[in-house]
């Protein structure tokens, strides 16, 4: 019999809110988490704005000692997951935790800790490293440590492809679900980059905006007056379940995650090529794979960068994939207010895109005063636009030309054994 | 501050213990509940603390907190 796959626990810290509730109450009321950076002095550098977390308290979800150890996108880790599992209300133990898996992905891993034991080692030499250092730096160790906790010893893994990683470690999951190698994921991705060595590199690449005296408005998807994307820090974690086994214990259902896609550019490190004929084919075999029909999808959390090629070319390939329907769903990019959390987008992205279908409410791009030429789809301009939407598409793209999308839609009963 | 209450002010911190628990005979692993990394974590510590360097073959012999105090003692060249 097919086995379904639905999500039955969210949790986030993001720019805009250190829970579901915030995050998602902030992007429908269109506002901004991007300001000036405070974690450092970011005076030498070209990009001195960020999408940091605010008002964030670590030591809801880890010991001080443990705190000391880990890298801060480990801790995001640690605490999107500690709120997706108990908002599941799924138990872990002896019964099921060889059926219980766990998949973050990051971008980069433990940059922080990169910077600060590079410079340790500098100044004070090899005897003075961490020997917590490794640990703290390697990006797999987001699922290690969430595995750790929870005692959840089914599949493990961590995708590392850039601003996809999430989405990636999402889509994994679902088909280890699909395919019966566990019951349960907690899967999403987190990232931690706002580092002088993550925006001086980004910056390298002159692919972050350096509208330095604005910052609120410095992300500007579709907009005319775009000038590159805005970090942002934190991700999302959602419980996946197999649809019987969540029934069995009577868990809360928000929706059905029922496709993904994957593809390769094949073109080029960072670009993606005219047209984005990679998104075209992610984005179809997302829907095609679970026979769902494009024109029930009624929105589409955009992979919306801002950076100039991402948004024309993603624009191309919706319009190529979904012909004249293009022109009645709503396209937004939560970014706009967000910023570009990277491997930890295509977490916080899933669940706007969960809570999109869920509510009945499309959030809006902010900062779009003048569409770009070529940009010319509903990107739910300002306000977010209350819509029923029976299915909802995930985009996320990241270096190295990988594309991963996913479908989510409506969760309904399908009679009896469904 | 003596070397004693140095030590222990060092392993509270370090290990997340309480300073009840720092009796001499104390264990790091066993009774204080650290690890190996834990442990290598500590003895830098000390090492910055005291301005001493400890060898990991040394490191592999102190095992409690009077290990540790003794051995820092005997480094200062003082009497253990």
């Amino acid at each position: 019999m097919e086995r379904r796959v639905v999500i039955t626990g969210m949790g986030t810290v993001n720019p805009v809110g250190n829970t579901v509730d915030e995050t998602w109450a902030a992007l429908c009321a269109g506002r901004s988490g991007i300001g000036t950076i405070t974690k450092f002095d970011a005076a030498p550098l070209a990009t001195k704005i960020a999408g940091e977390l605010k008002n964030f308290d670590p030591l809801l979800y880890v010991e001080k000692k443990e705190l000391r150890r880990l890298d801060a996108f480990i801790v995001y880790a640690l605490a999107c997951a500690e709120m997706a599992v108990k908002d599941a209300g799924i138990v872990i133990d002896g019964h099921n935790a060889e059926r219980v898996g766990t998949i973050i992905g990051s971008g980069i891993g433990g940059l922080q800790t990169i910077e600060k034991e590079h410079a340790v080692l500098e100044r004070s030499g090899p005897r003075r490293l961490s020997p917590f250092t490794i640990p703290a730096v390697l990006p797999n160790l987001a699922a290690g440590q969430i595995s750790i906790r929870y005692g959840a010893r089914g599949p493990i893994s961590c995708p590392v492809t850039a601003c996809a990683a999430g989405a990636s470690a999402i889509g994994m999951a679902f088909l280890l679900v699909k395919d019966g190698q566990a019951d349960a994921m907690i899967a999403g991705g987190v990232e931690a980059a706002i580092t002088p060595f993550g925006i001086a590199g980004f910056n390298a690449m002159r692919a972050l905006s350096t509208r330095n005296d604005d910052p609120e408005k410095a992300s500007r998807p579709f907009d005319r007056d775009r000038d590159g994307f805005v970090m942002g820090e934190g991700g999302g974690i959602l419980i996946l379940e197999e649809l019987a086994a969540a029934r069995k214990r009577g868990a809360r259902i928000y929706a059905e995650l029922c496709g993904f896609g994957c593809t390769a550019d094949a073109y080029h490190m960072a670009a993606p090529p005219p047209g984005h004929e990679g998104a075209v084919r992610s984005m179809a075999i997302a829907m095609k794979s679970c026979g769902m029909d494009p024109a029930a999808v009624g929105y589409i959390n955009a992979h919306g960068t801002a950076t100039p090629l991402n948004d024309v070319y993603e624009t191309q390939a919706i319009k190529q994939v979904f012909g004249e329907h293009s022109r009645t769903l709503a396209v937004s990019s939560t970014k706009s207010m967000t910023g570009h959390l990277l491997g930890g987008a295509g977490g916080l992205e899933a669940i706007v895109a969960v809570k999109a279908i869920t509510d009945g409410i499309a959030p809006p791009t902010i900062n779009l005063d003048n569409p770009d030429e070529g940009c010319d789809l509903d990107y739910v301009p300002g306000r977010a636009k209350p819509m029923t939407i029976e299915a909802a598409l995930s985009n996320t793209f990241g270096f190295g030309g990988v594309n991963a999308v996913l479908a989510f839609r409506t969760y309904r009963d399908r009679g009896k054994g469904a | 501050m003596s070397i004693e209450e140095k030590v222990i002010e060092i392993i509270v911190e370090q290990l997340d213990v309480t300073r009840e628990e720092c009796v001499p005979e104390a264990s790091f692993i066993e009774d204080l509940g650290a690890d190996s990394l834990d442990l290598v974590e500590l003895i830098m510590a000390m090492e910055e603390n005291f301005g001493i360097e400890i060898s990991d073959e040394e490191l592999q012999k102190i095992r409690t907190i009077q290990d540790a105090i003794s051995y820092i003692k005997k480094k200062k060249g003082l009497a253990g």
